[in-house]
């Protein structure tokens, strides 16, 4: 990690208004992305992974609210003004969405989405250079310049998320935000991606947020994971560690229950994550997690560091000195029926 | 196949083809448009009480496989014998008769329920449907019984619930109660689990599982996931562009996977382990359009492992010289696309092709230009199917082999259709060797 990260979030919090009461969709999150890093995060569906990955941005829906401090190279994002916002997305702060179709402009040749999005920003660049720029960035992603004068329509699943990807990169932006981009795809397409994302940092140095539920794509493409469960990182640390000896019980489980060639026995997680308006209270993960002790349902669990470079929100990582005496004595789980189950 | 007692379900060179509309004048002449061959000339078995996969990408026609055994989708030629009966000459009457034998689980658990009925209402829907539907309480009572099979228990919380109050692994239970009021013998699954959760699809499959061993199903499991599949079945249908290109027990598949592409496939799959990564030298490229496959073996243009009698053509040319001029700067690409022009001779599934130079360029600096091409790249199997280069009247000439049609051939326990491993092929392509003109 280089000195100065390009993204730190501290203590980051979203949430919004629904009329059954407020959801606290990223729930006093930190986490920080230095140069040429890729970092992983993953969750399941309603995690909030999503909406962290927005509220970066600034992409947020109307009436969401957020505290807290997005830290780009030092510029804090949260309560800047939408005008500034749009000016740094694009040539700084760059999306990748899951679905490459409905992104593109389908009535707009390529060529035509290429020049819009570099006018846009770098209103001085001759007619030449827009197309050297983006010959040069399509090339890289395999797109041949045969191709560029063609409408969305024209290209395959895996071509058009090549052409969005190379319409992020094209205004070179410094970090890119990248919400499952391959869950459309086919495997071997998806893994030509793969490929391709986890060569940014060579070919790029750029910093890449990747937003997945699959913990395969972490482990192929990412430095460095963060484990989200109902609103807040429950662990981080370099993906290989994590992967190897996991410390939180949810990470331990969803890596159990992912199926993978390996697999030799199914596994699961009973229940059903929390609807993120009145999660359970202490840690979020107590009622469906296997190692429950008597403080888990009543304190909110401290994170704390292991190995210099691993964090942990659990209470069977400590800290001791907050634990009440007994609080480490496991309980009974409580059953959990299907009918609570996701 | 085996010989195994009497399959239930038994496929003999199925097509099933797509038409294409044709334009208004095509249609005025009576000329029919061209076709997608999403099912082409496919045999297989099902023995009773086996799991078989069908594994395949989007387009590969793994889908409508599915749905044609099922008589969802019209056969155009071949049959799919069902209990000794073959459902592609059924009249609609008998064939909704045979359904009550064979139902279907599809992917979207949420479009797959109608959200303005209640769970109990959508779960009875098959007995009103086929007439069995004679007492409220009987029908309330048998649809308590399957939702409680299915896990959704106590079932008088889910059965006057609506869809939109259940979570995507209780809707796809529901729409499994669904399937197994009937008491089918037959279910076909089509991605059952890829919407779900990965925390969530271990308990589907699990109970997927329990289901068949207590009723004695047999399941068809169409899927793209190789690594849920291995799980689920007994044997293996690698499929791509309507082909079978490999089918055989599980084990075998995965243990040690004959044709190119479902090597490829495997090695494909993100795994959870970081000592693992993905190998570079996947298939390059995507499914091409299936109403115009490649010639010879489908897979030709992908394959890392293509030689002489795969089925090169005059497309293959194009394709490699776009994967050149993509790497390559742009004074590059616009000399040497001046030189190739348009090219149309390269978009048809020729085994020739003669190219005019452009803006002056002789035939002799377009095979300059293809000796390039080679340099770059002496080991891309495209090289193999090359037969001579002649630089001819102003113009260049490119002739490939013939292709060869791959068959579906025994290999161990596996059947394979792949030139590697057929001995004629092989003995065929050493000659072919010889035979180039350089």
């Amino acid at each position: 990690m280089s000195d100065e990260p390009v993204l730190t979030v501290r203590d980051l919090r979203l949430w919004y208004g629904t009329p059954r009461g407020s959801v606290r969709a990223v729930d006093r999150i930190s986490l920080e992305i230095g140069a040429g890093e890729t970092l992983g995060l993953v969750g399941e569906s309603g995690s909030g992974k999503s909406t962290l990955g927005r509220g970066i941005l600034g992409l947020l829906p109307e009436g969401a609210r957020s505290d807290g401090e997005v830290l780009y190279k030092g510029r804090n994002l949260v309560g800047a003004s939408q005008r500034e916002l749009r000016r740094l997305r694009g040539p700084e702060l760059g999306l990748i969405f899951q679905e490459p179709m409905t992104r593109l402009d389908p009535l707009m040749r390529i060529e035509d989405q290429f020049r819009e999005t570099l006018q846009q920003h770098e209103s001085k660049l001759t007619n030449a250079d827009i197309r050297r720029r983006s010959l040069d960035t399509l090339g890289r992603m395999g797109i041949p310049p045969t191709r560029f004068r063609q409408y969305p329509h024209e290209f395959s699943g895996g071509m058009r998320q090549r052409i969005m990807i190379a319409l992020a990169l094209v205004l070179r932006p410094s970090l890119l935000v990248a919400d499952e981009p391959t869950t459309a795809l086919d495997v071997i397409v998806e893994a030509q991606i793969l490929r391709i994302l986890a060569d940014l940092k060579e070919n790029f140095g750029t910093a890449l947020l990747l937003i997945t539920h699959n913990l395969g794509i972490v482990a192929e493409a990412c430095d460095h994971v963060a484990v989200m469960y109902a609103g807040q990182i429950v662990e981080e640390g370099p993906a290989r560690d994590v992967f190897a000896e996991p410390k939180h019980p949810y990470t331990r489980e969803l890596l159990r229950s992912t199926i993978s060639l390996d697999t030799e026995r199914l596994h699961s997680i009973p229940g059903a994550p929390p609807n993120l308006i009145t999660p359970p209270t202490g840690c979020h993960f107590h009622p469906r997690c296997p190692d429950i002790m008597r403080i888990c349902p009543v304190k909110d669990p401290i994170e704390t560091r292991h190995d210099g470079d691993r964090r942990v929100l659990c209470w069977l990582h400590g800290p001791e000195r907050e634990i009440p005496p007994g609080g480490s004595e496991p309980i009974e789980q409580e059953r959990i029926a299907v009918a609570e189950e996701a | 196949m085996s010989a195994a007692a009497d399959p239930l379900v038994s496929v003999r060179g199925l097509k099933t083809y797509y038409s294409i509309r044709g334009s208004f004048l095509d249609r005025l002449v009576g000329r029919t448009g061209a076709a997608v061959r999403a099912v082409d000339d496919i045999s297989l078995d099902l023995r009773k009480g086996e799991v078989l996969g069908l594994v395949g990408e989007s387009g590969s026609g793994k889908t409508t496989l599915g749905r044609t055994i099922l008589g969802l989708v019209p056969a155009t030629s071949g049959s799919v014998e069902f209990e000794g009966r073959d459902i592609t000459k059924l009249s609609a009457s008998d064939l909704r008769e045979l359904r009550r034998r064979m139902q279907i689980v599809f992917q979207d658990p949420h479009a797959s329920l109608n959200p303005a009925m209640t769970i109990a209402q959508a779960v009875g829907h098959p007995l009103e449907i086929h007439g069995l539907a004679h007492d409220r309480d009987q029908v309330r009572a048998r649809v308590a019984e399957v939702l409680e099979r299915v896990g959704l228990s106590p079932v008088e919380q889910f059965m006057d619930k609506y869809p939109s109050d259940l979570s995507g692994g209780q809707k796809q239970r529901a729409v499994i109660a669904r399937a197994i009021i009937l008491n089918p013998v037959l279910l076909v699954a089509d991605e059952p689990v890829s919407m779900l959760d990965m925390s969530v699809r271990a308990k589907i499959l699990e109970l997927m599982l329990a289901l068949k061993r207590d009723f004695d199903l047999t399941y068809l499991y169409v899927t793209h996931d190789l690594a849920t599949a291995k799980f689920f079945c007994d044997r293996i249908a690698i499929m791509y562009l309507g082909r079978i290109v490999e089918i055989g027990p599980s084990e075998a598949i995965y243990e040690d996977p004959k044709h190119p592409y479902t090597q490829a496939l495997l090695r494909a799959i993100p795994e959870p382990d970081p000592r693992r990564t993905i190998p570079r030298d996947l298939p390059r490229g995507e499914v091409p359009d299936a109403s115009r496959p490649p010639l010879g073996c489908h897979f030709h243009p992908r394959c890392p492992r293509a030689f002489e009698v795969c089925g090169w053509e005059a497309r293959d040319l194009k394709e490699l010289l776009e994967r050149r001029w993509a790497q390559m700067g742009e004074e590059g690409f616009d000399k040497e696309r001046a030189a190739v022009g348009p090219a149309e001779s390269l978009n048809e599934p020729a085994t020739q092709a003669r190219l005019h130079g452009h803006g002056g360029a002789s035939g002799a600096e377009l095979a300059g230009l293809l000796e390039r091409a080679r340099s770059a790249d002496p080991a891309d199997p495209f090289w193999t199917g090359v037969k001579r280069i002649a630089a001819e009247n102003g113009a260049l000439e490119v002739d490939w082999f013939d292709p060869v049609d791959p068959r579906l051939l025994p290999s161990g326990p596996v059947e394979v259709e792949c030139h590697l491993y057929d001995e004629a092929a092989l003995a065929e392509a050493a000659e072919r060797r010889g035979a180039r003109i350089p």
